[in-house]
């Protein structure tokens, strides 16, 4: 078989950002998560959710140190690859990404979180038919980012095909979703919520806005938030002020007679980590 | 604060919902897959008086990276028999359902780990032995032995269940402000 020099260089130049970034992720939290953490732990007046957020604080300090990953569902790697215009769209993407999986499940080490949906055969390595999820968009700069999604707060997640006349109750189906979630997604959570596109594009909207910086909200989204914690659900559902660090919203449009929207639940450890590929 | 030392016995039952605790000892590992293979083909360590923690670590050779609490729920169904056999505490996070608030009733306690603080878990925590290890690194049954791991008793022996308080506050406050009552 004929292997083109520049795919093959492609392929590895993306394989080694994706392992750099995965490392990244899994090791560390991003400033903007740790920010919102620290705020919502100086704030905090349950006793028994200071002690939450004390042991959260402890624990980052400690995976870093060690440089061992933060919490032991590594999650399962969602892909993002911005593409510019002189990179080729190709299957090396693809084989890059994989690769790159492979690898940081070995080095690192990252649990195999990957089986076969009906058999739970385990593949070993983190890839599987499907898996990672890669999405490519075009982009200024070659870069792929990485959303290691653990499984606790993927699995309360929800869509909901409101009607176009229910635009007023998109935030109670908000809050209603951690309601029922309760402290089975680790909470305090961070809410990524899609709003319009089709019932597919609205989980997407939702998984991207887990991507935009959680230190700032817009008013929309303060409120939501503020919704959310007056459910006193606390971290770990002990209890507490802090039930969701932050709600981040985005929005596509959508079909005249459609509402769909999407909530992606985060735990407190929302790891991604972004990394520039060289080739 | 109360200190914790397997073999358990009595001294969980006086301990109440939100009690903050810290546990030493030894320890057994079990999710879904370690508990269907229990109730299948026996418990393969002694029962009386021992911690079971809901965890499926990272593990390699004989180190343990990370070993956080995963979510109780899931083993609902699953529980009965370990309290039957004589389990005294079982640790995870998120809680259990009404059906094992009612079997823990004068004989077990659960205890709440902070969910996600997996490095912490495992810097009070030493690999000593694994049962059931083709199941995979996830749902094996490994022994591990603990060092003051800080815990909140989250379901006592009395009924007493603070994630279900919480819950129905949560509840309240949520019909109250979306007008659903």
């Amino acid at each position: 078989m004929m292997i083109n020099s520049a795919d093959s260089t492609l392929s590895g130049a993306l394989a080694e950002a994706t392992e750099r970034a995965l490392v990244e992720a899994e090791l560390r939290l991003p400033p903007d998560v740790l920010a919102v953490l620290r705020r919502a732990a100086a704030t905090e007046r349950n006793e028994i959710a200071r002690q939450e957020f004390t042991n959260i604080l402890e624990n980052v300090e400690l995976a870093r140190e060690r440089r061992v990953p933060i919490c032991q569902d590594t999650g399962v790697p969602v892909v993002y690859i911005t593409l510019p215009p002189d990179v080729p769209f190709s299957a090396s993407l693809f084989t890059g990404v994989r690769e790159g999986v492979r690898r940081a499940t070995a080095a690192i080490p990252l649990r195999p979180n990957v089986v076969d949906p009906l058999t739970r055969e385990n593949t070993g390595d983190n890839t599987g038919v499907g898996v990672p999820v890669v999405h490519v968009a075009p982009g200024d700069r070659f870069t792929v980012t990485v959303l290691p999604k653990g499984a606790g707060s993927e699995n309360v997640s929800r869509i909901g095909m409101l009607l176009p006349s229910q635009a007023a109750e998109v935030p109670k189906f908000v809050v209603e979703t951690v309601l029922l979630a309760g402290g089975r997604p680790c909470p305090p959570v961070i809410l990524g919520v899609g709003i319009g596109g089709t019932f597919d594009a609205a989980a997407a909207l939702a998984k991207e806005a887990l991507l935009l910086p959680v230190d700032t909200m817009d008013r929309d989204e303060q409120e939501i938030c503020d919704a959310v914690n007056a459910l006193g659900i606390g971290p770990m559902g002990l209890g507490g002020d802090t039930t969701a660090l932050a709600v981040k919203v985005k929005r596509a449009d959508c079909h005249t007679a459609s509402l769909p929207v999407a909530v992606n639940v985060q735990c407190w450890a929302c790891r991604r980590a972004t990394v520039e590929v060289r080739w | 604060m109360t200190d914790l030392v397997t073999p358990l016995g009595d001294e969980v039952l006086s301990l109440r919902a939100g009690d903050r605790v810290t546990l030493s000892g030894t320890i057994y590992t079990a999710r879904d897959e370690a508990h269907l293979r229990m109730m299948k083909e026996g418990i393969p360590f002694d029962p009386k008086g021992a911690a079971v923690y809901h965890c499926g670590p990272v593990v390699k050779g004989d180190r343990l990276v990370v070993a956080g609490p995963t979510t109780s729920a899931r083993m609902n169904a699953l529980t009965g028999f370990l309290i039957d056999a004589g389990v005294r505490v079982f640790i995870g996070k998120g809680g259990m359902g009404p059906e094992v608030v009612e079997q823990l009733r004068g004989r077990a306690v659960y205890l709440a780990l902070t969910g996600g603080c997996a490095a912490l878990a495992a810097s009070r925590l030493l690999l000593s032995g694994v049962y059931f290890e083709d199941l995979g690194m996830a749902e094996a049954v490994w022994v591990i032995r603990a060092d003051h791991l800080p815990l909140t008793v989250g379901i006592d022996a009395h009924g007493g269940d603070l994630f279900r308080a919480v819950r129905e506050k949560a509840k309240t406050q949520f019909h109250q402000r979306f007008n659903t009552m």
